[in-house]
């Protein structure tokens, strides 16, 4: 027996090895889908095969336009309109006779029975999932009574039951709610009791985390895995992100382009990976432990600030009452103060709602703060940010820029990339004509783009390469600071680590500090020098990146940091997380 | 719930305002009053007039008084005594012509909107479900034929063919030997018979587009994860559909009803004067001509109250049909 | 024990697809601006293309009015009045069996009826009428400017007749008068929606990129005009116009009339971009990158809304040109001798007009259908094209 971490009880021993196939309840063989759009035919899924078998976690990897999600639907023979089965069945094994679900008619009565009642499906955005018009509990109702035979009343009082299973809190209560009124954790909750409630065999769990923050996420995953132990359910559960596929997975199968192009189980995949693509996914996956930047040597003088914060404060909806107290309803961001120090990077991480992004946009004045300072330090003359003129703040604005998170809203899709990049220095008045021309040719190539495109518009750019796009648009005016609000976080997995790179070259040959704002603590990690933690406002911890991610000592940020999935199998992280309450 | 309707009755209030506004300017609009053309015709008439007492009638029907002053006494005569001027025309008070005529106006337009959204539902429902298909692109293409034939061409041309094939007494809302006769069914019957080429002469560019907003819609809420949840749980297809995205897609559809029934409102009118019926309409043209202002402008007010009311429905029902409006 | 199994090739570049045709070469499309796009998106429409050059062909129509009619539509002959159309005939039939090619109308024969002693005329087919093209006609001021007397299509013979389209009740010829409508018709739509355009446009961006009190007050008072039913407003504004103004004044104000309720739409559709607009992130870019505000209006904004200005404008037009024929055809329009589709429907308006002599009704009720029809189409095509970028 190999010897195991002492943190990570619940690795199963290996399976007899004659126990084949008795647990297997979904056996799908050479499924392959094809969709007819207007100018060609796309073929989603070619060849595909696993099965499902019970109490096991099979995990689905693969980026966008793997096929991933189409094939899960698929399993419930749930295809639009323009799409077709063209190959393979999909045998349903569990009990009584195997029923090929790529057969069944779709107004039949065992394709219906089979879904919900046999088959649950949970995805990703739980507000845009669950109907807005109906309360929780007539859907949940709803799908007791589509495969159960129960009552109303019966059918109500078992509803309030699962939503207990599912961990909200007054169930009685929440059962009359509407969709709105819940948070997104308790939304996925909603939704897992509605996929669990006729006890289905096999549940399909579509991306369920990817919106959720990182401790909801985990909070969620938890659930799901005890609930699977309890039910014996086989699930397969489809992601991106590797972490969590090392976290909860038994079996990998990893998708690109339609093919399974590598089927292992989790050790193997992530131990000794064989397709250059699983390769090319596992490296990207920036690991907690892990960061590019290289320590300050030992005898690096002070640094000094560059931009000073404090006391910055923002404050919705205040109303005044007749007595002249007023009182507030949200306060975005409370009391925080912080220093960016020349050449550094400076980490702002939170979930939502804990103002980070409010931040960046105080910095910028985008959003003017309630009240606080910032204090710009660009030539050694400190300067009162919040003081400054319209003109003034032009200025300003040349030398703090901001990277967008959407590549895909961020460009203004009538313009050239030339126009684009070419914007700030046209309106700075400080290039025009053939010199105009030269300069964004430079920053393109700057940010590894080939300059002969600048003719073209954005929609002939890939998202990766728009966003280079906007950091040389960024980069126009030779800035000495550069907010990145969640810059990597609309990006595939693959290429955020690219950006990530380039960002650093790019820091490395001229003279810029950074502000990376962002929820991903990996990314972070990898980034930046100094990470400072926000939770509903606060700044709740500020350190060398180091030693948040590895031994913070705030309780909040304790509770963070082991809520992330650790892309290990070995070392389990998240199952045994501390938790936070507020 | 009942903060949203008073809150919703509040805002009314400046745009009725505006709309008295309006009434009154058109009222106001054409050079000289009622007097002027009085004596104009009774001058061609030879009749000899004095000027003394052609101002003492100017005294005392007001004429005299600046503007704001008019518009006052006519406002509050309006809202406290229900009179709403004189009609010089048909030498009554305006309040004993208009409330039948407004009566028949209120239900051609309830009529021809339950028409709208009696047709307008199943089919939009339809051509959403089987886009592109035959049925779709035949049911399109007769509701834009249905859009663009104004209305008063429809209702000449619907006019000959009853009259032609069908040798049927059109015009007016009942055959000449009905009309003084006591309700009885075959008045109710007569009725109907001539209420069907109004309604659908008057329906039909409502329930075009109607269509195309249910169409449009419902073809994108279609696409939305929650109907994928609703197929996952095993409901059979025409339920995840009318249980569903339609909820949603009834919101702009009910909304449409907003700006559906100031048309319908207005294809009344004007129907009515082609095919002689008796509401609002003929009258209002025949007290434009004339210049009998108050009789005019009453009925503009009362046609733009008749529709604000409709407006207030609409968004009152809306509020009924999605929790959120409510509760935001 | 799951079996580790992987496929043994180097990853793939792109998706797996099978072309089904020929599409364009993505370098094209990679240098396609934006007007480009919206054409190609378009041009997909057949529907719209086709109703496009209905549209185009009657806007020609209507500028080369004068010499495209066979007649002047004032010229009356009241031997002919209510005369049926005539048929447009290609061959003519020679005594000895033969056939030529002659272009004709069947002429009329004259009818007595013995109880009312009443003329009417019947189509006759022995009567030949010849026409041709180009021919030399009634003379007439080309566009009020210079003097002219040849028409595309009339009689060779001076005198003779050709009603193509029948003729009303004072023997006046149709076609001519309905080619004539169509200048008036198609221009009163395109002048009102001129001054639509600009209401709607300069207060809707106001009201979109300003928002706050500007924004409340513009919303309510569109809110005010659009729920006003329309006829009833129109015919209250048309029937105050003093009887004694001069046509053309007449023209312009009841333009003015029809479009001063048409821009609340357009009002409102700029609005809504504009704020949909105004929190882009690349508006935003834009701003941070030290654009003043009108730059940012006039570069970044406004280019995006021209495509759905020109879809909201196109199917604002038939609205005033149907609105134009109500008013006319009640008669407190447009009024002789100004001639408009309305006017020519005003004389057709009971039944036994119609019963007598449909082709008074159909021919102009056609033009406003087929015209209508054509701008909603046209309309729609745009619309769909008009933001190229959503997919």
């Amino acid at each position: 027996m190999p010897t195991r971490p002492a943190s990570a009880p619940d690795l199963a021993p290996p399976p007899a090895p004659a126990a084949a196939d008795d647990d297997v309840v979904l056996s799908v063989e050479h499924l392959s889908l094809d969709f007819r759009l207007r100018t060609e035919v796309l073929h989603a899924a070619r060849d595909v095969s696993f099965k499902l078998r019970r109490g096991k976690t099979l995990c689905l990897v693969g980026e966008s336009g793997s096929g991933k999600s189409v094939t899960a639907r698929a399993l419930m023979h749930i295809i639009d309109r323009n799409g077709s089965i063209t190959n393979g069945r999909i045998l349903l094994t569990g009990e009584g006779e195997p029923i090929d679900i790529a057969r069944l008619r779709e107004r039949g009565r065992e394709l219906l029975a089979v879904r919900g009642g046999r088959i649950g499906l949970i995805f990703q955005e739980p507000m845009s999932s669950l109907s807005p018009v109906h309360t929780i509990g007539s859907q949940i109702i709803e799908a007791l009574q589509l495969h159960r035979d129960l009552n109303k009343k019966a059918a109500r009082e078992r509803a309030i039951e699962l939503l207990g299973q599912v961990e909200i809190p007054n169930p009685e209560q929440m059962v009359d709610r509407y969709t709105y009124e819940f948070s997104g954790g308790m939304r996925q909750r909603a939704m897992i009791a509605m996929a669990l409630a006729a006890d289905p065999e096999i549940l399909i769990a579509d991306e369920p985390t990817t919106a959720l923050d990182v401790t909801t996420q985990a909070e969620i995953l938890d659930l799901i895995k005890r609930l699977q132990a309890s039910r014996g359910m086989a699930m397969l559960l489809i992601t991106h992100d590797m972490g969590v596929v090392a976290e909860v997975a038994d079996e990998v199968v990893v998708m690109h382009f339609g093919r399974i192009v590598e089927h292992g189980s989790v050790d193997d995949i992530f131990y000794a990976p064989r397709h250059a693509y699983t390769r090319r996914l596992l490296d990207s996956t920036v690991k907690l432990e892990q960061s590019r930047r290289a320590a300050p040597p030992a005898d690096a003088p002070a640094p000094r600030v560059i931009l000073a914060a404090r006391h910055l404060t923002k404050v919705y909806g205040t109303t005044r009452s007749w007595f002249g107290r007023e009182t507030a309803a949200i306060k975005a961001v409370d009391d925080v103060s912080f220093d960016l120090h020349a050449g550094e990077n400076l980490g702002i991480v939170g979930e939502s709602g804990s103002g980070k992004t409010t931040l960046g946009r105080m910095l910028l004045r985008t959003v003017e703060p309630t009240s606080g300072s910032v204090t710009f330090f660009g030539d050694g003359e400190p300067v009162d940010v919040l003081g400054l003129s319209r003109r003034k703040m032009r200025d300003f604005h040349r030398q703090v820029r901001l990277i967008f998170q959407d590549p895909f809203a961020s460009l203004n899709p009538r313009m050239t990339v030339r126009d684009i990049v070419g914007d700030p220095l046209i309106v700075a008045g400080k290039a025009s004509g053939r010199e105009l021309d030269r300069r964004v040719a430079e920053l393109l190539e700057l940010v590894g783009l080939d300059p002969a495109m600048r003719e073209r518009y954005p929609h002939a750019f890939s998202g990766g390469q728009r966003q280079r796009i906007g950091i040389a648009r960024a980069l126009a005016l030779d800035p000495k600071i550069i907010i990145a609000d969640e810059a990597t976080a609309a990006l595939d997995v693959s290429i955020r680590a690219q950006i990530l790179d380039l960002l650093l070259d790019i820091q490395k040959r001229l003279d810029l500090s950074f502000i990376f704002i962002s929820h991903d603590i990996s990314v972070v990690r990898y980034f930046c020098d100094r990470v400072a933690v926000m939770h509903r406002g606060r700044l709740v911890e500020l350190g060398p990146a180091e030693q948040i991610c590895t031994a913070p000592r705030e309780p909040y940020t304790r509770s963070l940091i082991s809520a992330v999935p650790n892309p290990d199998p070995r070392n389990k992280r998240m199952l045994h997380r501390t938790r936070f309450t507020a | 719930m009942l903060r949203y309707v008073i809150k919703r009755i509040f805002y009314m209030i400046p745009t009725l305002f505006g709309l008295s506004l309006i009434a009154f300017m058109i009222i106001q609009l054409p050079p000289g009053d009622y007097i002027t053309s009085l004596i104009a015709s009774m001058q061609d008439s030879g009749i000899n007039v004095d000027p003394r007492q052609v101002d003492r009638m100017r005294e005392i029907y007001g004429f005299n008084d600046p503007i704001w002053l008019q518009y006052l006494k006519w406002i509050s005569g309006i809202l406290f005594r229900g009179d709403f001027g004189y009609s010089f025309e048909w030498n009554r008070p305006v309040a004993d012509l208009i409330w039948e005529r407004m009566g028949s106006t209120l239900a051609i337009s309830v009529a021809s909107l339950l028409f709208v959204w009696a047709v307008a539902l199943p089919i939009g429902i339809y051509s959403a479900v089987r886009r592109h298909s035959v049925g779709d692109y035949v049911f399109t293409f007769i509701g834009f034929i249905g859009l663009a034939v104004p209305n008063f061409i429809l209702a000449l041309s619907l006019m000959y063919f009853s009259y032609r094939f069908f040798g049927q007494s059109v015009g007016g809302l009942f055959s000449p030997e009905y009309i003084e006769a006591p309700w009885s069914w075959g008045k109710f019957i007569d009725l109907l018979n001539h209420l069907w080429i109004p309604i659908i002469v008057i329906g039909t560019s409502g329930t075009a587009a109607m269509i195309r907003i249910l169409r449009a819609n419902l073809s994108d809420e279609l696409h939305k994860p929650y109907v994928i949840t609703a197929r996952a749980k095993g409901l059979p297809g025409y339920k995840v559909v009318l249980k569903y995205p339609l909820r949603i897609a009834l919101n702009p559809f009910v909304s449409a009803i907003g700006w559906v029934l100031p048309d319908l409102v207005s294809g009344v009118t004007i129907t009515a004067i082609v095919l002689n019926l008796p509401t609002a309409g003929p009258l209002l043209l025949r007290a434009l001509i004339s210049q009998d202002m108050y009789l005019a402008g009453s009925f503009i007010l009362l046609m733009g109250v008749l529709t604000l009311i409709g407006m207030l429905v609409s968004d009152l029902l809306l509020a009924l049909l999605d929790p959120r409006i409510r509760f935001t | 024990m799951t079996v580790h199994t992987f496929i043994d090739e180097a990853p793939e570049t792109g998706p797996a697809t099978t072309p089904l045709k020929a599409g364009r070469a993505t370098s094209d499309i990679g240098e396609a601006n934006q007007w480009t796009l919206v054409w190609y998106k378009f041009s997909r429409n057949k529907l719209a293309l086709v109703s496009g050059v209905a549209i185009l062909f009657f806007c020609l129509v209507g500028l080369f009015a004068e010499f495209l009619a066979p007649a002047i539509p004032d010229a009356s002959r009241p031997q002919f009045t209510n005369a049926p159309p005539q048929q447009l005939g290609f061959f003519v039939t020679e005594p000895d069996g033969s056939q030529r090619f002659q272009l004709h109308v069947t002429g009329y024969a004259m009818e007595v009826d013995p109880a009312s002693l009443r003329r009417t005329y019947v189509p006759d087919p022995e009567q030949v009428v010849p026409v041709g093209l180009f021919v030399t006609g009634a003379p007439y001021k080309m566009w009020g400017l210079f003097n002219a007397d040849l028409h595309l299509l009339g009689p060779t013979e001076a005198g003779d007749t050709m009603y193509l389209l029948g003729t009303d009740r004072l023997g006046r010829d149709l076609m001519s008068r309905l080619i004539y409508g169509t200048r008036i018709s198609m221009s009163i739509g395109i002048v009102g929606v001129c001054i639509s355009l600009v209401l709607g446009v300069v207060l809707g961006a106001v009201s979109g990129f300003y928002g706050g009190v500007i924004d409340t007050l513009t919303q309510r008072v569109i809110e005010v005009i659009s729920s006003m039913p329309t006829i009833p407003l129109w015919l209250g504004l048309a029937a105050a116009i003093p009887l004694t103004w001069s046509p053309l004044m007449v023209y312009f104000i009841i333009t003015l009339i029809v479009s001063l309720f048409g821009w609340t739409g357009l009002a409102r559709e700029v609005r809504g971009r504009f704020f949909a607009l105004r929190g882009e992130d690349f508006v935003t870019a834009a701003t941070l990158d030290g654009s003043s505000e009108r730059r940012v209006i006039f570069r970044h904004i406004l280019p995006s809304l021209t495509s759905h200005i020109l879809a909201v404008v196109t199917l604002a037009l038939p609205t005033m040109i149907v609105a134009e024929t109500a008013l006319s055809f009640l008669g407190i329009g447009l009024k002789a001798p100004i001639v408009s589709w309305g006017v020519l429907l005003q004389e057709a308006q009971n039944v036994r007009t119609i019963a007598n002599a449909p082709w008074q009704l159909v021919w102009p009720a056609g033009a406003v259908v087929v015209t209508v029809l054509a701008y909603n189409f046209l309309g729609d095509g745009l619309r769909d094209a008009a933001d190229p970028y959503e997919s």
